[in-house]
């Protein structure tokens, strides 16, 4: 493992003790947002699992089960994945080790302070925006500490060209703030309670341009520029194509902002703004799939190793099921497959192949391949619980979204079925929501597997990172 | 890097990668276009978003409820936003315009149905309906998987920071008079008051300064103004807010 390179004559120490700590901080995020994800599927299934109690009620629980795997399980990865290519890339250490510092600590402040004050009901109400004015604030501080670092490091570059990984690091960058700040705009009341100054149908569209470019910004370009470091890097191949990578990151930071109101269809929003946001849905499924085909294409010549290599599991089903994401929720966009997708299960489905399939799967693979890196181990202290983490997880998955899809279409039919008579075939909601257990419940197996798997990884690297493996003696 | 071929526009992207300046920039104007067409207009008149005429501004006491409403996280389960379809009317009631939302601050139309769409629950049950469904949200709904909501029948809401919510919703754009404020905790006495009465006459005794008592003068008025400003024929304040694809199924 190299911290240091040379390059004209002169020898760089990287700062690898931050991406240290963002790595270790993001396996412990994850397993506390799987495990309240948990918590509120049971809920969910049967409903005394808050155990009566106000801070665990599930409309108290959801924000931090979000926020958590988001902001701080999502995040963490990001940044060290951020922070360990960065500096290799410009090879250059980070612009300065106090802000590194900051960012890090900032950022934990941050989360710490997001699961308090969500269990107390102190909320915006604004999905993935719920944190109160002052959490706000310091988001936005800290984004500015980590933007001076991200960019001063580029500007002390010693390689002129910025690689593909930089451009989709540096639009997660930009974007974010733009979306926090304009969607949390607001008219403090008391230091917990404040008013956003958009009313009704404005505050909708602002909140839903802020929420998709939530999962545009922050889990998928971030997590596209991480692929395009790690993945090469991994199955030592080059990129497939220069040129898509060039066609496939403007198209797609470019069509991303428009897509929000497909959150809007058949709403009161105005007809034009629906129909752009559909159009420009549809759109988005070229540029994704050009990062999947480039990324799946750079595997080409290394396809033996996928059936050997855990980490290389992970990552080719990571970019499987971004492929699958991007195509379901352009077709979920549709005006005419909204009507009865919209409001049920099956948008749970989608978020979560996304989620667990793309951005968990591709961070357990990362973390497998560089937690021995970064403690200077030869290989993980339980190799083979990679590969039935991977199992686990991958099967965890497919029960989680099948089950989501059949409740989302039972529901959505359901809802809209009419007699011959022209009237509600099922009236009482009540009667549709008892035909949803058997779903809720196999969504909560398939979760529990990918738990299951993501305790084992945590062990697996804790282990490996404390004490060397007995054959890997330093 | 990889493959260098002799393309014009990957050599000109070649050197847009040394500059590091000039592309954070480029991509900072790419992603604000979308973004400024789709929601500046909602400013302007064609966004359609004025008050319906009759819809008015929360009360002081309804502005506390909707703060309960919040902090419980309700719009996680349940809808405020009645779709134009024939089975989403048949169930919940008239569908939805932009200008029955006018004061939402913040909007709360939420993206899952857990349980049931409430845009039009004002007046669909009596005070007592919604005190017993907060106890026990089976005792009125068989059934039902929705939790229980015992400490809003216990805890107070505090009348004293309600002029400072609505200084801060006016100040947002909520047209509340300096007058209406200075009144609130009066105004706010006499409708909790009015809600204890009638609970009394329905056999449930409880205090005014209750949450629940707050919470359901919220529900109550969920949709009364726009159902009223319907049935008028006062359904849109401009054609912008035309059925966005009424003729779905």
């Amino acid at each position: 493992m190299q911290n240091t390179a040379v390059s004209a004559g002169e020898e760089i120490h990287y700062d690898d003790a931050i991406v240290k700590l963002f790595v270790t901080a993001s396996v412990v995020w994850v397993l506390v947002g799987l495990l309240v994800g948990l918590w509120i599927a049971l809920e969910i299934a049967w409903w005394p699992a808050n155990l009566g109690l106000q801070w665990t009620t599930f409309g108290r629980l959801r924000p931090l089960h979000t926020n958590a795997v988001i902001f701080a399980f999502a995040g963490n990865i990001c940044f060290f994945g951020i922070y360990y290519s960065l500096q290799r890339l410009l090879k250059a250490r980070m612009f300065n080790d106090t802000l590194s510092r900051l960012h890090f600590w900032g950022w934990q402040l941050i989360i710490v302070l997001a699961a308090i004050s969500l269990p107390l009901g102190l909320t915006e109400s604004k999905e993935y925006a719920e944190l109160i004015w002052p959490i706000d604030v310091l988001i936005t501080v800290v984004w500015v500490i980590f933007a001076v670092n991200f960019f001063g490091t580029i500007a002390k570059r010693r390689v002129q060209h910025l690689y593909v990984a930089i451009w989709f690091y540096m639009s997660f960058v930009i974007v974010i703030p733009v979306l926090h700040i304009v969607n949390s705009l607001a008219i403090p009341a008391t230091f917990t309670r404040s008013y956003p100054i958009y009313a009704g149908m404005t505050d909708a569209l602002v909140q839903w341009w802020y929420g998709h470019n939530a999962v545009g910004f922050f889990l998928t370009t971030p997590f596209l520029g991480l692929m395009y470091y790690f993945l090469p890097r991994i199955a030592e191949r080059p990129v497939y194509s220069y040129r898509l990578s060039i066609v496939h990151f403007w198209a797609l930071v470019f069509l991303y902002i428009w897509a929000g109101p497909h959150h809007l269809l058949y709403s009161a929003l105005p007809e034009w703004a629906q129909t752009l946001g559909m159009v420009f849905s549809i759109m988005l499924i070229a540029p994704s799939w050009g990062g999947m085909i480039n990324g799946l294409l750079t595997l080409r010549g290394a396809w033996d190793r996928v059936r050997t290599d855990p980490v290389l599991k992970f990552l080719v089903v990571a970019v499987s099921f971004y492929g699958m994401s991007t195509f379901e929720g352009p077709v979920m966009s549709i005006r005419a497959v909204n009507s009865l997708s919209h409001f049920t299960n099956w948008t749970i489905g989608h978020v979560h192949s996304g989620a667990l399939g793309w951005v968990g799967m591709i961070s357990f693979g990362i973390l497998y391949w560089i937690v021995p890196k970064l403690w200077n181990r030869k290989q993980l202290a339980y190799p083979q619980w990679a590969t039935t983490h991977f199992w686990l997880a991958t099967i965890g998955i497919v029960l989680y979204t099948v089950s989501m899809w059949a409740a989302g279409l039972t529901e959505g039919l359901e809802w809209r079925a009419l007699d011959d008579a022209g009237q509600l075939k099922y009236p009482n909601f009540v009667d549709i929501v008892h035909q949803l257990a058997p779903f809720y419940w196999l969504r909560l197996l398939g979760g529990l597997m990918y738990f299951t798997g993501a305790i084992m990884m945590a062990w697996n690297l804790y282990r490996t990172a404390r004490q060397p493996a007995p054959a890997a003696a330093r | 890097m990889p493959d260098h071929d002799e393309h014009t526009y990957t050599a000109v992207h070649r050197t847009l990668e040394g500059k590091s300046a000039i592309f954070a920039v480029l991509v900072t104007v790419v992603i604000l276009i979308g973004g400024l067409v789709e929601i500046v207009p909602m400013f302007t008149a064609t966004g359609g978003t004025e008050a319906l005429p009759g819809v008015t501004p929360y009360t002081a006491l309804e502005v506390a409820g909707r703060d309960i409403y919040l902090r419980e996280g309700c719009y996680l389960c349940h809808s405020q936003m009645i779709r134009p379809m024939r089975a989403e009317v048949l169930r919940y009631g008239e569908w939805t315009r932009a200008g029955e939302y006018a004061f939402d601050h913040p909007f709360l139309m939420g993206s899952r149905r857990m349980g049931p769409d409430l845009q039009r629950v004002g007046g669909k049950y009596p005070d007592a309906w919604h005190y017993e469904h907060m106890r026990d949200p089976r005792s009125v709904s068989p059934g039902s998987v929705m939790p229980t909501y015992g400490w809003l029948h216990t805890q107070t809401y505090d009348p004293g920071d309600i002029q400072a919510s609505m200084r801060a919703l006016a100040r947002a754009g909520v047209p509340y008079s300096d007058a209406q404020i200075a009144e609130a905790p009066k105004d706010m006495a006499a409708q909790a008051q009015g809600i204890v009465d009638r609970l009394k006459q329905a056999g449930v005794t409880t205090e005014p300064n209750r949450e629940i008592v707050a919470l359901i003068a919220y529900l109550q008025r969920l949709g009364k103004d726009g159902k009223a400003a319907i049935a008028a024929g006062h359904t849109a304040t401009t054609s912008a807010t035309a059925p966005a694809g009424s003729q779905a199924p």
